[in-house]
């Protein structure tokens, strides 16, 4: 085996400059294709500079955009769903649930607590979409209702920042009850005379939808986020047809009354601080 | 119209005999024996087939073409009954019907999906598939129940909530919430009554009660099992597997023991064979249900509605 020892000259790669391009530093803009500095978007809020794209955020994320610094406390930290059904489709459910928890650091779609922005006392619940897709189970309905509830408590506002695919098929019946468990809770908030905001972020859909999600005596919508009840590929699919430029998004929406509305990111605190002064008296 | 699922098709070939039997007798002949032979056989068939049905072959059951939709129990469970239309904005809804009537000589609001039957019925329905301007319509209704403190009976029997550009357009997501904060808070008794396909928000939309009853072979769930396959098995055909996955049967959600009170027995072979034998046996749990109900005051009622809700609660904390 002679020939085998002649070893040859390992293969280098050839550097493909045009299209590496380091992890983490640079990060392109799926609404204009820009590639820009990741640092330059997260200055912006996550919002393209180029494009004013609203790039999807973490919960806590959030709760550091709209509360004021370290005013959060967080309820139900650890909170945690159940497969109780046993539900199996590729994979078993409870093993989607560690996943999950592993790969986002959180233990569930929702984190929820108290806090203030600009001082005022609010409680929050805030959706993780990198959680399962922020699908809605007895674990999300439980703090969203809790939330409504520690708010009628403290007789103060309710705010609930939705990006949700739904209701999570794996919890079947429980999870389409969690739609009516958390609309009966704001219909407490609601005879207090207290004010819930709901703040709908891309995307909205679903279950999640058709429950808080549309119940805010104010709903604000961020830009062209994607929000409605039927998934578009599903009208699509019952109308045989295309579905026209612009549906289900934010503006759309606006236009259709469904929001009153549309709040740019760099605005959202300033925005919520002045209605919740106005409905609070202050 | 005749019409028969695959598993009932064993049982199709008995009576076919049977009849053609009866016919004989008739003459001289006698073949009495032989019919009453046949018809236990026919009779433990039944019993077989229906106490193995799969998750899949009750969802069939439960969207069977003869079974009875809202108005068939309608007719024969309530008095008076008056259809009532229009939503005062947009439409009338021919896919939730809703009206007066009473209920064991007693006034009371009835609102449930509607199916068609043939063809043409089944288009004016729309599948039994209500667009926004139906549940705005059964909320007009239900605010009136309370106006005139009548209890309120639904019918629930949709595949869901209609997926078309009008019904986005026209807000069915805000329509359906509104419901549901709504029938939280009304002041008078409401008896839901699951009573062929229990199909997501859709179904939901008039599915807030103080009692929720299935029928035995109703099926309820957060979606339909295609449509759970297209996007977890991401294969529209897989309905069968996603059936068994989602555990839709009212014995299933029994088993749950948050989300429903009862169970309503059904006639030997479904509902479909039966309508008034069927009615017969919601009646008589309706009767105890709302008995049971009228004990409790307007505040009470609504507390007892918004515990119920939060006891739907399967977590780990
Ligand atoms: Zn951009």
């Amino acid at each position: 085996m002679a020939w085998f020892k002649k070893t040859k000259a390992p293969i280098v790669p050839v550097e493909t400059k045009k299209v590496k391009m380091p992890e983490g530093v640079w990060r392109k803009c799926p609404h204009c294709n820009e590639i820009i500095y990741a640092k330059e978007i997260e200055r912006n809020q996550n919002v393209c500079p180029k494009c004013d794209y609203h790039f999807r955020i973490s919960a806590r994320e959030r709760i550091a955009l709209v509360l004021d610094d370290g005013s959060f406390t967080e309820r139900d930290a650890t909170m945690q769903s159940v497969d109780f059904l046993e539900f199996k489709d590729g994979m078993r459910y409870r093993d989607r649930i560690s996943a999950a928890i592993k790969k986002s650091g959180l233990n569930d779609a929702v984190l929820w607590g108290e806090g203030t922005i600009d001082a005022l006392p609010v409680v929050v619940a805030m959706f993780d979409f990198s959680f399962m897709g922020g699908s809605m189970g007895a674990v999300v309905g439980e703090k969203v209702t809790r939330a409504a509830e520690k708010a009628l408590e403290n007789r103060c506002p309710c705010l609930v920042f939705s990006s949700s695919g739904g209701a999570r098929m794996q919890e079947s019946i429980l999870s389409l009850m969690q739609m009516a468990k958390t609309s009966a809770a704001l219909s407490r908030l609601k005879e207090a005379g207290l004010p819930y905001i709901s703040v709908l972020t891309d995307p909205t859909t679903g279950g999640v939808t058709a429950s808080f999600a549309m119940l805010g005596d104010i709903n604000m919508a961020e830009p062209r986020a994607l929000i409605g009840f039927a998934g578009p590929r599903v009208i699509e699919q019952t109308i045989r047809q295309k579905l026209p430029e612009g549906f289900q998004r934010s503006e759309y929406l606006l236009e259709h009354g469904m929001v009153d509305m549309i709040v740019r990111r760099p605005e959202m605190k300033s925005r919520l601080s002045q209605i919740l002064r106005i409905f609070m008296k202050q | 119209m005749q019409f028969y699922l695959e598993f009932e098709k064993p049982l199709v070939a008995l009576e076919q005999k049977l009849n053609e039997l009866r016919a004989y007798s008739t003459d001289e002949v006698d073949f009495s024996g032989e019919i009453e032979k046949l018809e236990k056989k026919a009779e433990k068939l039944r019993r077989e087939i229906f106490s193995n049905l799969s998750r899949w072959q009750l969802t069939q059951l439960a969207r069977h073409i003869n079974r009875p939709f809202t108005l068939d129990f309608v007719k024969h469970i309530f008095t008076d009954w008056f259809e009532v239309h229009g939503d005062r904005n947009y439409r009338d809804d021919p896919a939730l019907v809703c009206g007066f009537a009473r209920f064991d000589g007693e006034p009371c609001a009835v609102i449930g999906h509607q199916k068609g039957r043939d063809t043409k019925e089944k288009v004016y329905r729309n599948f039994g598939m209500p667009n926004p301007e139906g549940y705005r319509k059964a909320l007009r209704i239900m605010q009136m129940a309370e106006q005139f403190g009548l209890p309120v009976f639904t019918f629930v029997d949709t595949p869901g909530a209609f997926p078309g550009i009008g019904a986005e357009e026209r807000g069915q997501a805000e329509a359906i919430a509104r419901n549901l904060r709504e029938m939280a808070a009304l002041k008078v008794p409401i008896i839901v009554t699951v009573t062929g396909e229990g199909g997501s928000g859709g179904a939901l939309a008039v599915a807030v009660g103080n009692r929720v009853l299935m029928m035995q072979h109703a099926v309820y769930s957060v979606i339909s099992p295609e449509g759970c396959a297209a996007i977890l098995w991401k294969d529209g055909t897989k309905g069968e597997e996603a059936a068994e996955a989602l555990k839709l049967t009212a014995h299933d959600i029994e088993k749950l023991g948050c989300v429903i009170d009862e169970v309503i027995p059904e006639p030997l072979g479904g509902a479909h064979v039966d309508h008034e034998a069927a009615a017969e046996m919601v009646r008589i749990c309706l009767k105890k249900h709302l008995d049971e109900l009228k004990q409790l005051s307007p505040d009470e009622l609504r507390e007892q509605r918004y515990q119920k809700l939060r006891a739907m609660t399967i977590i780990k904390e």
